[in-house]
């Protein structure tokens, strides 16, 4: 479905996107019509108006009312044509009509691209494409979000994910109907379905006696003027011609003496089910509808261009593979799952150390699992999750393949996730079960690679190298951005009189702009929020590691706070800074760990250098109501941020502060203050707050287990708020 | 340009039995350029006194939109049934020509018939004697007042 999505979609994008721009610009009609057509009062019965219209109009010959209700008079005194808008009260000239150019040429652009019956089925196919486009759209979007349930949970990834997903799932109701409506129109012109065309039949002569009045017309009376269309008068010199009308409903004839219907043609239940189409799909004479069509397809553009940037992105991080063996030669396979391609990265480092070590190995993804590898001793799996627990992109026919494999090589698998979701490498899980059910003997247990952490990769290279018994070095770094001098300003240093000592580092902003356009999926590394994330490469490695940032780049510094690890390469090159070094980093955005822009309540929790993304957070706060909760060890030694958290709370930016302290007489954890503020939290939770908790993992499922106590009597637990996009983890 | 050209075979009264006394009549319906879709045309003619006596070729195959040549409608209807078959064809576009021949009987020729055309297009005008020209011996032309622009009639 991915791939069809993905193809349809670059395919078709010119002519969708030229279909929705000129269908937006129609869109304006209905509204505009809307606005510019009086409002009718009390008006005449269709015979009354008739009569005030024959008086006032000289050699009329048929009035037109139009779905907005404008009512427009024919007529040819003899000499000259003439078309006016009249009044549908009093039946006089309002002004004269002229039928917009404007519209009736983008009109007939979107129908058939002034290109005939081809242009017409470019109409039909284009339809057709947004048609199919929006249903395997919603297909993909309950995969990703894990269920029809879910569908409206908070949208996860990169930027052009975001927008794409944001937009498609407001705008595919109207979409899903201008585009449905839209294909039957073409199918209806080419007579694909029951011709919706009333049967034409001549008029009957009339009685030829003396005509009556107009407005005395029975006929005519019993017909209020919103059901009218059109009417035709009988010609002036002629006795026996009639009134020839077309209604909601159908058309008929009325003589011009008796006022009787001297027949009448109901609408046929294909011209009912056209008419019906015809209106859904351009809203004419219903502005509401109108409107909402015509911001639909105001998403397309945007839609397309976000599309294929996805594509573009997905195709770019497919690595190539150099000297891939045929599956038929290979002693090790290795079938990769990748939902966006970063999985291959790690593959391919995977098959380039095995090859260096002598081995002919075969890759290839998890769908081309072959029934036999009649050399293969060895196969690994390398599997993302597809989110909740479901098969990524290039694995979703991966276990009914399996049921075929007729070779029993052993078998290791590495799952790749994010362990901030509920169901991390579930999908990889399900995959090593399945192998095992097979029959096939495990090489190695499964294991996790938490957000494509190279230091997981390389231990898991070690646990191979004795596996296998051969020397790997796996050192796959995901393809990193370029990085950026940052220019250290200032750092504080805290905690070490209760050994664990923080540094609080701030940084310089760059001048330089750097790579792809944010909408594109590039980032500027001058530009990025609290809570995003900075890579640093330590001097001498290339894997990097992420901090959470505090500070937003409108501040002007970029501010961090490291804890200092016992042997830690990274965090002992940052606390051995002066101000005045500079550090190799790239930003990284964590769109997926921002506050939501609203004015409930906000609950922050965090421990240690944990703290420094949510006090960024508090920063820019200006109307959410702040709780906060902050675990340290000594208010004397480790308390980050303390005068700007008193600060902020005499400002009002931060509405409460609650300290925990774990080396003091009486103290304890972050945990244990939540425990405590059980009933208020309760109380926050109902009027809809949203829970932010950075940290470390320990901290991370502390608070998760204090958290879900808390939720308890309310039948709420932390998973329901995150599924809400009410509770987010940062943790490390 | 493109030239629609329509032979016409009449198995009525009108056209006569013999070479002698029939003319081959060529009517010519110039288009203005417009742009929209292709027209819906009747060509008709009526005797002296105003009424219709035979529709020599209608443009346009959708019988849904025949309702919208009034003046051929109101003819037809009052004459009884008509047949289009081999009369009928394709509806002309803006800036074409459609040429309708038609073999006429000499009684018909300089004795005040006349023929009649009515155009109409779909979200468009509809014209009712769009150009009416007289059936006369001599090539003549006359100017429309919808979407025709020159009528003209020679044989």
């Amino acid at each position: 479905m991915r791939r069809f999505h993905g193809f349809a979609g670059l395919a078709g994008l010119a002519l969708a996107t030229f279909m929705a721009v000129t269908g937006f610009v129609l869109s304006l009609q209905p509204l505009l019509d809307a606005v510019t057509t009086a409002p009718v009062g009390d008006a005449p019965s269709v015979a009354e108006l008739a009569g005030l219209v024959a008086e006032q109009v000289p050699g009329v010959e048929r009035l037109a009312r139009s779905a907005s209700g404008q009512l427009v008079a024919y007529a040819f005194d003899g000499t000259a044509r003439s078309a006016d808008i009249v009044d549908p009260t009093t039946g006089g000239v309002i002004g004269t009509y002229a039928p917009s150019a404007f519209f009736t040429f983008f009109t007939e652009l979107h129908r058939s691209l002034f290109l005939d019956w081809a242009g017409h089925g470019a109409a039909g196919i284009a339809s057709l494409g947004i048609l199919a486009l929006s249903l395997s759209g919603i297909g993909l979007l309950v995969r990703k979000m894990g269920g029809w349930r879910q569908l409206l949970a908070r949208v996860r990834g990169t930027g052009p994910q975001r927008l794409h997903t944001s937009l498609a799932r407001a705008a595919v109701i109207a979409l899903l109907l201008t585009a449905a409506t839209g294909t039957y129109m073409s199918a209806a012109y080419f007579e694909l379905v029951a011709s919706s065309d009333s049967a034409f039949s001549f008029p009957p002569a009339g009685e030829g006696a003396v005509p009556a009045p107009i407005a005395s017309l029975e006929g005519l009376a019993s017909l209020p003027l919103s059901e009218l269309r059109e009417l035709v008068f009988p010609a002036a010199d002629d006795a026996s011609d009639v009134f020839s009308v077309t209604t909601a409903t159908g058309q008929g004839y009325i003589d011009q003496a008796t006022g009787a219907f001297l027949s009448f043609t109901p609408n046929s239940i294909w011209q009912q089910v056209y008419e019906f189409i015809y209106l859904l799909h351009t809203g004419q004479g219903a502005p509401l509808l109108a409107a909402l069509l015509g911001l639909g397809a105001l998403a397309v553009p945007t839609l397309a261009a976000t599309g294929a940037a996805i594509w573009w992105l997905r195709r770019r991080a497919m690595p190539r593979i150099a000297h891939n063996q045929p599956p038929r030669e290979a002693d090790t396979v290795i079938l990769v799952g990748s939902e966006s391609g970063s999985t291959w990265g790690f593959a391919a480092d995977l098959h380039k150390a095995l090859s260096a070590a002598g081995h002919r190995v075969h890759i290839a993804a998890m769908n081309e699992l072959r029934p036999a590898y009649p050399r293969a001793s060895r196969l690994f799996v390398l599997a993302a999750t597809y989110g909740d627990g479901a098969a990524p992109a290039s694995a979703r026919q991966f276990l009914g393949r399996l049921k075929a494999l007729a070779s029993r090589p052993a078998f290791a698998v590495l799952g790749f996730g994010d362990r901030s979701f509920p169901q991390f490498c579930a999908y990889a899980s399900q995959v090593e079960a399945a192998l095992a059910a097979h029959g096939l003997r495990p090489l190695l247990p499964i294991c996790g690679i938490d957000r494509q952490s190279s230091a997981d990769f390389a231990a898991w290279g070690r646990s191979v190298s004795e596996a296998i018994g051969a020397e790997l070095t796996l050192t796959h770094i995901p393809p990193r951005p370029r990085t950026t001098s940052f220019v250290l300003d200032e750092r504080t240093l805290y905690g070490v009189e209760v050994q664990a000592p923080v540094a609080l580092l701030r940084f310089a902003v760059p001048k330089r702009r750097s790579g792809l356009p944010a909408w594109l999926g590039g980032h500027d590394h001058r530009q990025f929020e609290a809570g995003d994330l900075v890579g640093i490469l330590p001097p001498g490695t290339d894997i990097p590691r992420y901090y959470s940032i505090a500070s937003s780049s409108r501040e002007g510094l970029m501010e961090i706070c490291v804890r200092k690890q016992a042997g830690g390469l990274c965090s002992e090159f940052l606390h051995g800074l002066a101000p005045g070094d500079a550090i190799e980093a790239f930003i990284r955005p964590n769109p997926d760990f921002r506050p939501e822009r609203s004015r409930r309540p906000l609950i922050l929790i965090g421990a240690g250098a944990g703290i420094a993304p949510l006090a960024g957070f508090v920063r820019s706060n200006r109307r959410r109501p702040i709780h906060l909760f902050f675990g340290a060890r000594d208010p004397g030694s480790d308390f980050l941020y303390r005068d700007e958290f008193q600060e902020a709370l005499a400002e009002g930016r931060l509405t409460s502060l609650t300290t925990a302290f774990s080396r003091v007489l009486g103290g304890g954890y972050v945990q244990d203050r939540l425990l405590d503020e059980a009933g208020a939290l309760r109380d926050l939770v109902r009027s809809g707050a949203q829970i932010m908790v950075c940290g470390g993992r320990d901290m991370a499922n502390g608070v998760r287990e204090a958290i879900d106590a808390c939720l308890m009597p309310l039948g709420l637990s932390v998973q329901d708020l995150k599924r809400e996009g009410l509770y987010l983890e940062d943790a490390y | 340009m493109k030239k629609l050209a329509a032979m016409l075979m009449l198995a009525t009264a009108l056209v006569a039995p013999g070479v002698a006394v029939a003319r081959d009549v060529t009517i010519e319906a110039q288009m203005v350029r417009y742009s929209g879709h292709a027209a819906y045309l009747a060509v008709y003619l009526t005797d002296p006194s105003g009424a219709y006596r035979s529709t020599l070729w209608v443009s346009g195959h959708k019988t849904k939109y025949y309702g919208t040549l009034r003046g051929w409608v109101r003819g037809v209807s009052q004459a009884g049934s008509i047949s289009l078959d081999g009369i009928s064809g394709a509806s002309v576009g803006g800036g074409q020509t459609l040429t309708v021949h038609a073999d006429l009987a000499d009684a018909l020729i300089d004795a005040g018939y006349t023929i009649h055309v009515d155009t109409a297009v779909e979200n468009g005008g509809e014209f009712a004697d769009d150009a009416v020209i007289e059936v006369t011996s001599n090539s003549a032309s006359v100017d429309g007042s919808g979407y025709i622009d020159k009528l003209s009639i020679s044989m």
